[in-house]
């Protein structure tokens, strides 16, 4: 957590709640990270296109374009492809991690989820590549 | 023994030649004087001095049988002394003296002193001439020619003599006798009268030779003399038959007359004729008393009689067959079950069987009441047949009728079948009844209506029952439909409102560590545990809104069993795993003992792992001192495994062990205790192992430590 990485690798948190987006997002600057926020799934396009983040957090339950959709088109956009999707829902049920792999997530975090959780989640999600 | 008979005594050649005139002489000699004498005594005197003359034998007697024909006298004798004359004088009715059966014999008779019993004959052995009429061999002789027989040889001159003798003896005889010539006319009047009898009267001697017979009997026993052949074997064969007939008994018992039946031929005819004989010997001569015998001819009688047997018996053998019939009969009707009546036109009955007699006859030994209803019932049957009659005649009639049981009282329904017996001539003579008893019949079709409306009400119930179960079904279905849709609500109401609380909940767990962690700066050590109760309780509030999910999903059916295989040590040790801080927080010793022959087990991976981490972490919870310890075995004869975590904790009371698994039980009410938890883990864990197709299982001792056991099927699809 408090270990440094070499070149800073740069977050998108989905997140509608605020609280929650900006709890997460000071907790991953905190650990040394460069965070970008989208609060929907259009603006996590845009900004996934936009910023070419290392790894995107995304929250599912998202007003106009929720999280699977979201994840569906990102995958599908050969520029996004590769970035590595963390899904992170408060809906606890196997069905929904189910269908957050079939979407085309990554990895898959229950809330409530501590910030030092998601820290460990996105730092072994991005393994080898590139660490924060 | 006597000899009568002539051929057996050797003839001694009588006359040389050279006495032969002298001889002839001589005899002319006497013929002319005894055909000069006119007295019987002094003929013998003649005869005997003329033996002792020729000097041919060594002394001689004459003797006469005596006017009352009761004894031998002798008349004249020779060479012998008075005494022994006087032994010649025999009675007739001793039976067996040599001399009374000499006088019978045809011929001469030798009799020898060598005789065994009997009188010893005077003088030595003699021979004895029965004196009779030449031809007439078979009477009873008038006297006897007695003289010495030195040997067994007749003397010829003395035959000669004693036929001479005999001639004049028996001429001269009878004029001895007083009264005889009276009789001539008598005895021609008694054949006269013996003639004009039909039946056959017969004088016999004991061997049956016919003495006298009337008329009668000569035709049967006397062939005339041109009688043909077949009369003669006729009346050989009737001699026969009646000297076989003749009764010995009647020479043993003289005084009665003997009867007995006798079959002779009719010579003429040729035919059989049937006779009842009635013998008697004449009663004051006793050996070889002649017997008088009376043949009534009885043929007509014996036919009669014997067709009057005949038919008889016939009359009895159709008799019984009559009555065997009858027997038959009887036992026929007897043993039909209803009663037979038979009746002539007035209703009276004629004939019935035992069934009829119990309806219809009662003794008069029988109680007033059965008296009377046997009659009812006779009445009734008149009745009956009266209305037969008037339905005119029908082959088949049918009527019914309500007889009483005499004895009982009952009323028995009847049913009457009748059929008519007609005459000869068309006339009706009686009239066969057989009665029904229908009270069987009625109970029946009583019985059978009873059923048939149980069985239309249990119908008409049933149909009611139907409607209502399918009502009630509608009801349960439209019922279930909604508390399914409840159900549904509530569990979409339950994710939902479990994802609510999650947000704000991540938040205040997540801005907790946020402070905890020092990046709002420092805190002071009241702070930190002010904060660390924020923590603690978020995280109890999580753990409560997870299990109530589970429960939720459980309860709706919603959490499905997903059976892969399954690893018992690899998941035992990912449990252990993921406890690690908890057991470090503990400071207990968490050891473990698998058996090496556990099989892989299929089954739902989550949820086994949930179980055994409630498990495992239920005894971390309640353990102060001491240690932990997962077994695992195969119980190879139930098909399961045996997973058990067992604890050296506080143990629970023997009256909590069931209760523990319900739902929000805690021994401990208060879930700050330091325990946490949620009171709902072990009826989850309960929940989820009934899923799976096992149970879970507690053993426990207060102050010792529990042992909580989870079997699972070793596959999940056997349990």
């Amino acid at each position: 957590m408090t270990e440094q990485p070499p070149a800073a690798a740069r977050v998108l948190i989905v997140e509608d709640y605020q609280d929650t987006r900006e709890m997460y997002a000071r907790y991953l600057r905190f650990s040394g990270f460069e965070v970008r926020e989208a609060r929907n799934g259009a603006e996590a396009l845009r900004k996934a296109a936009g910023e070419h983040p290392d790894v995107i957090v995304m929250d599912l339950a998202l007003p106009r374009m929720d999280g699977w959709e979201a994840t569906r088109r990102l995958k599908a956009e050969p520029a996004t492809r590769g970035i590595p999707v963390i899904a992170l829902t408060g809906h606890a049920h196997a069905d929904r991690e189910q269908e957050a792999r079939k979407a085309g997530c990554d990895a898959f975090l229950t809330k409530p989820c501590l910030p030092d959780a998601l820290v460990k989640e996105i730092h072994r999600v991005l393994g080898g590549r590139r660490g924060p | 023994m006597l000899s009568t008979v002539s051929s057996d005594v050797p003839v001694r050649a009588g006359l040389d030649d050279a006495d032969g005139d002298g001889e002839a002489q001589a005899r002319l000699d006497l013929l002319e004087r005894l055909l000069a004498s006119s007295d019987l005594r002094e003929s013998a005197q003649h005869a005997i001095d003329w033996l002792a003359e020729q000097g041919r034998v060594d002394w001689s007697v004459c003797l006469v049988v005596d006017a009352a024909g009761t004894r031998l006298v002798p008349l004249a004798d020779h060479g012998l002394p008075p005494s022994s004359v006087s032994e010649f004088m025999v009675r007739l009715d001793e039976p067996g003296h040599p001399l009374v059966r000499a006088l019978r014999a045809a011929d001469a008779s030798h009799v020898g002193v060598e005789r065994p019993a009997g009188p010893t004959p005077p003088g030595g052995p003699f021979h004895a001439f029965p004196l009779r009429a030449r031809g007439a061999e078979t009477l009873d002789a008038a006297g006897l020619l007695v003289t010495a027989a030195p040997d067994r040889a007749i003397d010829d001159r003395v035959r000669w003599l004693a036929g001479v003798l005999g001639d004049r003896a028996v001429r001269l005889r009878p004029r001895e006798s007083t009264g005889d010539a009276r009789s001539v006319p008598e005895r021609a009047l008694l054949q006269g009268i013996l003639n004009a009898v039909t039946d056959p009267i017969l004088l016999t001697d004991a061997e049956g030779r016919l003495v006298i017979g009337n008329a009668a009997a000569e035709s049967l026993l006397r062939a005339p003399e041109l009688a043909s052949e077949g009369w003669r074997q006729a009346v050989n064969l009737n001699h026969t038959l009646f000297s076989a007939a003749l009764p010995a008994e009647a020479l043993d018992a003289p005084s009665r007359p003997a009867q007995r039946e006798l079959v002779l031929v009719d010579p003429s005819e040729g035919s059989e004729l049937l006779f009842e004989m009635t013998s008697t010997p004449l009663r004051d001569r006793r050996d070889d008393a002649p017997i008088v015998s009376v043949l009534r001819n009885v043929t007509d009688l014996g036919r009669a009689g014997q067709e009057l047997d005949e038919s008889y018996r016939q009359l009895r053998v159709a008799q019984a067959a009559v009555r065997d019939q009858r027997r038959r009969l009887d036992l026929v009707i007897n043993s039909v079950a209803d009663p037979i009546v038979v009746s002539d036109p007035s209703g009276a009955i004629v004939l019935m069987n035992t069934r009829a007699e119990r309806l219809f006859r009662v003794g008069g030994d029988e109680p007033d009441a059965t008296r009377r209803r046997a009659q009812t019932n006779n009445a009734r049957f008149s009745s009956l047949v009266s209305t037969l009659l008037s339905s005119g005649h029908a082959e088949d009639w049918r009527g019914e009728t309500t007889l009483i049981d005499p004895r009982i009282g009952r009323t028995r329904p009847m049913e009457a079948v009748a059929g008519t017996v007609l005459s000869e001539t068309g006339e009706l003579v009686w009239i066969v009844t057989i009665l029904h008893d229908l009270t069987a019949t009625v109970e029946r079709a009583r019985l059978y209506e009873r059923v048939k409306r149980a069985s239309v009400e249990l119908e008409a119930r049933v149909r009611e029952a139907t409607s209502e179960l399918v009502r009630q079904n509608e009801l349960l279905r439209r019922q279930r439909f909604e508390v399914e849709q409840a159900s549904a609500l509530k569990s979409q109401f339950l994710a939902n409102m479990s994802h609510e609380f999650r947000t704000p909940l991540n938040c205040i767990l997540g801005y907790t560590q946020l402070l905890l962690q020092g990046l709002g700066g420092a805190f002071t050590p009241e702070q930190r545990t002010d904060l660390a109760r924020i923590d603690s309780n978020g995280r109890h509030l999580l753990a409560l809104i997870n299990d109530i999910l589970d429960v939720s999903r459980i309860e709706a059916g919603r959490m499905p069993v997903d059976a892969t295989v399954v690893g018992i040590p690899e998941l035992v040790a990912e449990v252990l795993e993921e406890l690690d801080p908890l057991i470090k927080q503990s400071r207990l010793s968490v050891s473990t003992r698998l058996s090496s022959r556990l099989p892989a087990i299929e089954s739902d991976r989550r949820k086994v792992k949930q179980i055994l981490f409630n498990l495992v972490s239920n005894a971390l919870k309640f353990t102060k001192r001491g240690g932990v310890r997962v077994r695992a075995r195969h119980a190879a004869r139930r098909r399961t495994v045996l997973i058990t975590v067992e604890d050296t904790g506080v143990g629970i009371p023997q009256a909590d062990l069931e209760r523990i698994f319900e739902d929000f039980r805690q021994l401990d009410p208060s879930p700050s205790r330091g325990y946490g938890g949620t009171g709902l883990g072990l009826s989850i864990c309960r929940r989820l192992a009934g899923m799976l197709g096992g149970q879970v299982t507690v053993r426990s001792q207060v102050g010792a430590g529990s042992a909580f056991t989870l079997e699972l099927p070793v596959r999940v699809s056997d349990g």
